[in-house]
């Protein structure tokens, strides 16, 4: 019984019966009947198609709930109304899935739950424990969301942009549990990236390999942070850098840049100095005035001031930060990191208590102690 | 087995003994500090008896209903006397002596100078279900 076979045929499936009229939970039901049936059936009797043998049983079980229900004659109208598909249009279907799953009508939270499900095909159990809620939790949050589609055609083209958001939101969820989310965030980006011919696709795929390439050496033996600077080179992965930045490249010759072009433009920059000393932080800061131009983002401004600071000093990024307001989340980090810097240990070891104490996660908290910390003990001597 | 929570207070809770805030302390010092946690948590693991562990931010807003078709008044934190809750450890454990061990254990925990940091905690057990046998 090859699993990974199911993983990937389920969503092609779901999509087909959708396409064909079932309403999302329905095609999902049905598609899990069929599932189960294939466990029994097919170690005995491989089907030479599974995916064909997949989609009739599916139908199948979809038309016997269909039939029981009341509203057969609705559904039934519906069914009569819809062509039946081509051989070739299956990988289109699977499109319409993730345009389907990151639908605007769905919460962030439901939107990437549903797409775990029905186009990561991961269990409902395994969704719960990469997010550590009840199971009970996760299923309401996987049926309601699938209540708010039931109304909604298949027929409209989504947008790219949504499914790549909710994709990147997957993605940093990073890891717990027993499924790696990152991991399982670029294998739905790569198949989304063969489905469809969009320059955003290949940078957030980009952006994602970079940044996974990165992470053995985020983190030390003891689950601390390791800041981008002492980290030791050798961890990172270098065959993913290489296709991150041939898939980044790729892209960037359609000149239709975005902003995860932009960000996976600058993630290659760092990957690609052998030393943190060798970063080409002039270039760095051109890729942030990109991404300022591309998003007005407050987050990119801030991070544009500490390049700045790298590449003209200082000052330089102290200048550019005074134009940022102070309450934007890391403006206390990025500020006392300057200050140090600049030769003010004092204002540094104050600023990094501050970004302590409104830190959002527990490494990036002990970190910024340290910090403080560090520059405490270096001032009492 | 019975619940309890093991509860850290940033304020409101007796001042530790060995009170330095922790930005104050030596680097390797804050390592020490978070090892012992760890392997406070770890042990606590292989006996069974660790059930989750939480830190929380420090921001804190009080919230009350203030009638019907009204928005709720928010208000605070009350920063002079308001009890600021650091994190907590649910532990499942035998007896409340064993939960009042382990808490004693835990306020142990190495701070600035090497030395425990005698911090308080609240050990608060968890009301239970009602036994199906009452008789």
């Amino acid at each position: 019984m090859d699993e990974d076979l199911l993983r990937t045929l389920t969503p092609t499936v779901i999509a087909v019966l959708v396409r064909r009229g079932a309403d999302f939970a329905a095609a999902e039901d049905a598609v899990q009947d069929a599932l189960v049936e294939a466990v029994h059936v097919w170690p005995g009797d491989p089907p030479r198609d599974p995916k064909g043998w997949l989609v009739a049983v599916a139908w199948r079980k979809f038309l016997d709930a269909a039939r029981a229900d009341t509203s057969r004659r609705h559904r039934e109208v519906r069914v009569e109304s819809e062509p039946m598909p081509g051989p070739g249009e299956m990988a289109d279907d699977t499109l319409q899935l993730y345009f389907l799953c990151a639908h605007p009508s769905l919460t962030p939270a439901s939107a990437v739950a549903l797409t775990l499900r029905a186009v990561g095909g991961l269990t409902t159990r395994q969704i719960a424990r990469a997010y550590l809620v009840p199971e009970a939790t996760m299923a309401q949050r996987i049926s309601r969301a699938k209540r708010s589609l039931s109304s909604v055609r298949f027929d409209h083209p989504g947008d790219v942009a949504t499914v790549l958001r909710v994709l990147y939101l997957v993605f940093n969820e990073g890891y717990s549990g027993d499924v790696d989310l990152a991991a399982e965030a670029i294998r739905l980006t790569r198949q989304l990236g063969a489905r469809t011919n969009h320059a955003e696709v290949a940078g957030l795929l980009a952006l994602m390999l970079l940044h996974h390439a990165r992470r053995p050496a985020r983190t030390g033996p003891d689950g601390r942070l390791v800041p981008l600077a002492e980290q030791d080179r050798g961890l990172w992965d270098t065959r993913l850098i290489a296709e991150g930045v041939d898939v980044l490249q790729a892209a960037l010759t359609r000149d239709r840049l975005g902003e995860f072009q932009a960000q996976a433009a600058i993630a290659a920059l760092h990957a690609d100095a052998r030393a943190a000393k060798e970063t080409d932080w002039v270039q760095i800061v051109e890729w942030y005035d990109e991404l300022v131009r591309l998003t007005n983002s407050p987050v990119a401004r801030l991070n544009r001031a500490v390049a700045l600071g790298e590449a003209d000093g200082p000052r330089a990024g102290l200048a550019a930060l005074a134009e940022l307001d102070p309450a934007l989340p890391r403006y206390s980090a990025a500020a006392a990191y300057l200050h140090e810097r600049d030769g003010n240990p004092a204002t540094a070891a104050r600023l990094y208590a501050e970004a302590a104490r409104s830190a959002s996660n527990l490494p990036e908290r002990d970190h910024l102690t340290r910090q403080a910390a560090r520059l405490n003990a270096r001032l009492r001597r | 087995m019975a619940k309890y929570l093991l509860l850290k207070h940033y304020r409101g809770a007796p001042a530790s003994v060995n009170d330095v805030p922790m930005e104050k302390w030596a680097p390797e010092e804050i390592s020490a500090h978070v090892q012992y946690m760890d392997d406070f948590a770890a042990r606590l693991e292989a006996t069974g008896e660790f059930v989750d562990s939480q830190a929380l931010s420090p921001e804190g807003t009080f919230v009350r209903y203030d009638g019907e078709g009204r928005p709720p008044v928010t208000d605070g934190p009350f920063a002079e006397t308001k009890d600021l809750i650091a994190g907590w450890m649910v532990i499942d454990v035998e007896s409340y002596e064993r939960a009042l061990e382990l808490a004693g254990e835990l306020s142990a925990a190495p701070g600035a100078g090497g030395e425990p940091i005698h911090e308080w905690l609240e050990v608060r057990p968890f009301l239970a279900a009602p036994e199906t046998i009452t008789e």
